[in-house]
């Protein structure tokens, strides 16, 4: 008899990694945000608000991170278009978060600001329903795997790969970047979204709120990673690695790669949606700047630093980075940039499999040299 | 408002009202005697407006350089009567004045002063001034003023009551290529504006042509654009297709290696205005080998430490580059500030050549079409003429097989890198002369010139120029019926439903391939 598919699921995961996700979960559904609410600001114990958002936000980058390590690190496909993915799960949310604004906006109108601001009547179709929070769920879900699906599947169906890929990702959010700047496009222009005043009725900026949205992000941060594992440890993920091998033996043994690749494709695209509507109400604006093609190349340098074709690997580079970003930011701006340039050489150059691949990597010198 | 009359307050001449009186005799005796008609003078000082004005005609229609004198004095206040008081104008009149003072400027004896007259005369004719026209028309001897005046002549003849004279201005005005004139044309073909079909008929043809005149011309400027866009997407591309071609591997730090260049040129530039005052206007030309081996030094230690060891790793090439790309950005804003920096064009290059009277062509684009093709024959040459140039072809056709017949393929991956830097450091010096330079500038081109590559198909020179150049005519025509966003969405869509159909890109290599 066939193990039941939810047994399967959960199988896939080691128990070294429940045990892992257990203290994640202990840590960040229960130890920050009590700290957090229950800890007054004075203490040395207390957990800032702008932690708690830091945080937040970045365990949405590291859901896109390990979005991007399931098709880069197990299925050699390089996307510098992630950023894509991730801000129109980021709008269809914002559309939610204007909506909910309602009369409280600068000019007291039922429109958005910006709406009003372009001297527009009424909503353009595409917001149609934007008030109610489940549509606006099946948006973010739908419609950046919607495109993923129809550009993968142009995409794979001729046999677009390596460079040439990532290089038409680019463009593609490129030209989505350049799209979203313009007024007319109904989705604020330059500005983006901004000014959210709550969610479900509830206001954005209290700690409760922020509080569960940092547990909702660690809540599926682990979700991802379970799927991530189910994925790779099955048939179909290792038919996936062989087609980043070896792709054209894969096919001489009868595998079609386009339906193996699209669908790791369309899987990361709507993971990537997700952290983006997740992202959004935690830092409070999303503007075409998230569609740069700088953006997405960076979410590549979080999986190498951390580590490819392993799943904690991007979880950990997307935290490095990120953290050092902040530091650096705040510390010394202009040596930012040096920084992150000299990770991507570093890292490329000589952890090819990141700092989880360090250990490894540092006993197998010591094994040369005897 | 009633536009009420405000006779200019005449304190600041009338500290010496003596002198004004002998002036207006002096003048009036002198006029006469060079045949102004005393009695017109004297018209006006009338104490009517309309007077006034007739006799301002009149002066305008003398066509003599005195008249001229006349008018201004009136103008300015400073004119007296018999009575030795000063004429009053109104702003009716003072209108009048200058209408006929700009008339009068059509026959100055200098020529720029009646090309500028003519102008502003041709641009609001009226039936008023055509008999004024007519004996500019035929004192002209300058062959383009005289076009010029005939068309404004015609314009303000197509309301004659002859129409006869109406036709004939037709015709004449069907050699213009003026909007202005053509949406004139048009409304003289309504019926309503014109009663006789013949004339009709007359203005609807010369506004044909006028209207064929114009797309043509429209046209011409569109491709020149396109041309202009297209050789420095060549410059920005050629160097990338070399390094891509060669070893496969995309320099993200491409658009860098531009900057490198106009910032070269820009250091030059600050060489020449220090020691070489003189001669700043060639510092252009010193600058193109300065940034040649500024950029290609800047890929040769590129390809030196980093590109090297990552052969083999397209995907982890493209990331280092991107990292390098980073660094040298903020270096430029450490080395030369996060603005942009001012360049001057060279005397030499700016103006422009006009081709229609609708469109001129700017002198700068001109000279980078120029030199684009300049470095596209000098690259040409190296890659089809020469012993590298066979190797680095070779190199990119079947890099183990050249390898073992002797090529040193690790030698020619270094060369062809500092040439395909040293060609983007050429672009460089073609963008610092048209656009901004600052540390941000190779960012933008980058994804083009990728575009341009792709598009081209991977080592093949034609592929390239062929791609430079159709992207850069497609993208003005583009432009100019969706505007410029709409225009490069609809570039980059292109690109990618092309690559479905073509993916190696235009030219691809001949031959049979093995996939790893």
């Amino acid at each position: 008899m066939r193990t039941p598919f939810i047994i399967r699921f959960l199988q896939a995961t080691p128990k070294s990694g429940w045990i892992g996700l257990a203290v994640f979960a202990a840590i960040s559904l229960v130890l920050l945000p009590m700290l957090h609410l229950l800890v007054p600001a004075g203490s040395l114990f207390h957990v800032s608000s702008y932690a708690i958002t830091l945080i937040g936000k970045i365990m949405c980058y590291a859901i896109v991170a390990v979005a991007m390590d399931l098709i880069w690190g197990y299925a050699g496909i390089l996307s510098l278009g992630h950023g894509l993915f991730f801000a129109l799960g980021g709008y269809a949310f914002g559309m939610y978060l204007m909506r909910q604004i309602g009369r409280d906006g600068s000019y007291q109108s039922d429109l958005p600001d910006f709406m009003v601001f372009l001297d527009w009547k009424e909503l353009p179709w595409y917001w149609t329903g934007s008030d109610s929070i489940l549509w606006v769920l099946v948006l973010v879900l739908v419609v950046p795997a919607l495109i993923a699906f129809i550009f993968g599947f142009f995409a794979f169906r001729s046999r677009i790969k390596g460079v040439y890929f990532s290089i038409i990702t680019q463009a593609l959010t490129f030209a989505a970047m350049l799209l979203f700047f313009r007024n007319e496009t109904g989705f604020g222009g330059n500005n983006g979204f901004t000014d959210f005043k709550r969610i479900l009725g509830y206001p954005i900026t209290a700690p409760e709120m922020r509080v569960a949205l940092f547990a909702l992000s660690a809540l599926l941060l682990m979700a991802t990673l379970v799927l991530g594992r189910y994925i790779v440890t099955s048939k179909f993920g290792r038919v996936l690695a062989a087609i980043r091998d070896a792709e054209s033996r894969t096919m001489f043994l009868g595998y079609n790669p386009l339906y193996y690749k699209l669908s790791i494709w369309t899987v990361s695209a709507l993971l990537c949606g997700i952290a983006g509507a997740l992202y959004v109400p935690q830092v409070g604006i999303i503007n075409p700047g998230e569609m740069s093609t700088a953006n997405s190349i960076e979410i590549a340098i979080w999986v190498a630093v951390g580590g490819r074709a392993t799943l904690i690997g991007p979880v950990i580079g997307a935290f490095i980075v990120n953290l050092s970003k902040s530091f650096f930011t705040q510390a010394f701006p202009e040596y930012w940039l040096f920084f992150l340039g000299a990770l991507f050489v570093v890292v490329t150059l000589w952890l090819p499999n990141g700092v989880v691949g360090l250990w490894n990597q540092i006993q197998e010198t010591r094994r040369a040299a005897k | 408002m009633a536009l009420c009359a405000v006779p200019p307050a005449p304190t600041f001449y009338t500290h010496t009202m003596r002198h004004l009186l002998f002036t207006l005799f002096f003048c009036l005796s002198f006029f006469a005697h060079a045949g102004i008609d005393p009695a017109v003078v004297k018209q006006l000082a009338a104490e009517e407006s309309e007077d006034k004005i007739a006799a301002i005609r009149k002066l305008a229609q003398s066509a003599e350089p005195e008249a001229m004198t006349l008018l201004q004095e009136l103008a300015a206040g400073t004119l007296k009567n018999d009575k030795g008081e000063e004429i009053s104008i109104n702003n009716r009149v003072r209108r009048e004045i200058d209408g006929a003072l700009a008339g009068l400027k059509l026959f100055d004896p200098d020529p720029v002063v009646r090309l500028k007259a003519t102008r502003e005369v041709a641009a609001k004719a009226d039936a008023s001034q055509a008999p004024m026209l007519a004996k500019a028309l035929e004192n002209e001897r300058d062959p383009k003023i005289k076009g010029m005046l005939a068309e404004a002549h015609a314009l303000a003849t197509l309301k004659h009551a002859d129409m006869n004279v109406r036709i004939a201005a037709a015709k004449v005005l069907a050699g213009s290529s003026d909007p202005n004139i053509k949406a004139v044309l048009k409304a003289q073909s309504e019926e309503a504006n014109e009663a006789e079909s013949l004339v009709r008929r007359a203005a609807f043809q010369a506004y044909l042509e006028v209207k064929d005149r114009m797309t043509f011309a429209e046209t011409v400027g569109k491709i020149f654009s396109g041309l202009s866009l297209g050789s420095i997407l060549l410059l920005a591309a050629l160097g990338l297709a070399i390094t891509y071609g060669v070893m496969g591997v995309i320099n993200m730090a491409h658009g860098e290696l531009l900057m490198i260049g106009a910032y070269a040129t820009f250091a030059v530039q600050g060489v020449f205005r220090n020691y070489f005052p003189a001669q700043l206007d060639w510092y252009v030309l010193v600058a193109v080998p300065v940034a040649f081996f500024a950029a290609a030094g800047v890929g040769v230690l590129l390809e030196r430490t980093v590109i090297r060891w990552l052969y083999g790793r397209p995907l982890e090439t493209l990331l280092a580059t991107w990292g390098l790309s980073l660094m040298l950005i903020q270096a430029a804003r450490v080395i030369f500030g996060a603005q942009n920096v001012e360049l001057a064009n060279p005397s030499w290059m700016s103006g422009g050549l006009e081709i229609l009277p609708s469109i001129t062509l700017p002198l700068n684009r001109i000279v980078i079409i120029g030199f684009s093709l300049f470095v596209l024959v000098l690259v040409w040459a190296l890659m089809n003429k020469t012993r590298l140039g066979m190797f680095v072809r070779a190199v990119t056709q079947n890099r183990p097989m050249a390898g073992c017949v002797g090529v040193p393929t690790a030698r020619i991956d270094t060369v062809s890198f500092a040439l395909g830097a040293g060609i983007a450091g050429l672009g460089g010096v073609a963008l610092s002369q048209i656009a901004n330079v600052g540390p941000d500038m190779g960012q933008g081109y980058i994804v083009d010139s990728f575009m341009v590559v792709v598009l081209g198909g991977v080592g093949q020179l034609a592929g390239a120029v062929w791609a430079a150049l159709g992207l850069g005519i497609f993208s003005k025509f583009l432009e100019s019926w969706a505007g410029a966003v709409v225009a490069k969405i609809v570039v980059l869509v292109f690109i990618i439903v092309f690559i479905q159909k073509r993916p190696q890109g235009l030219f691809a290599l001949k031959g049979r391939f093995v996939e790893s």
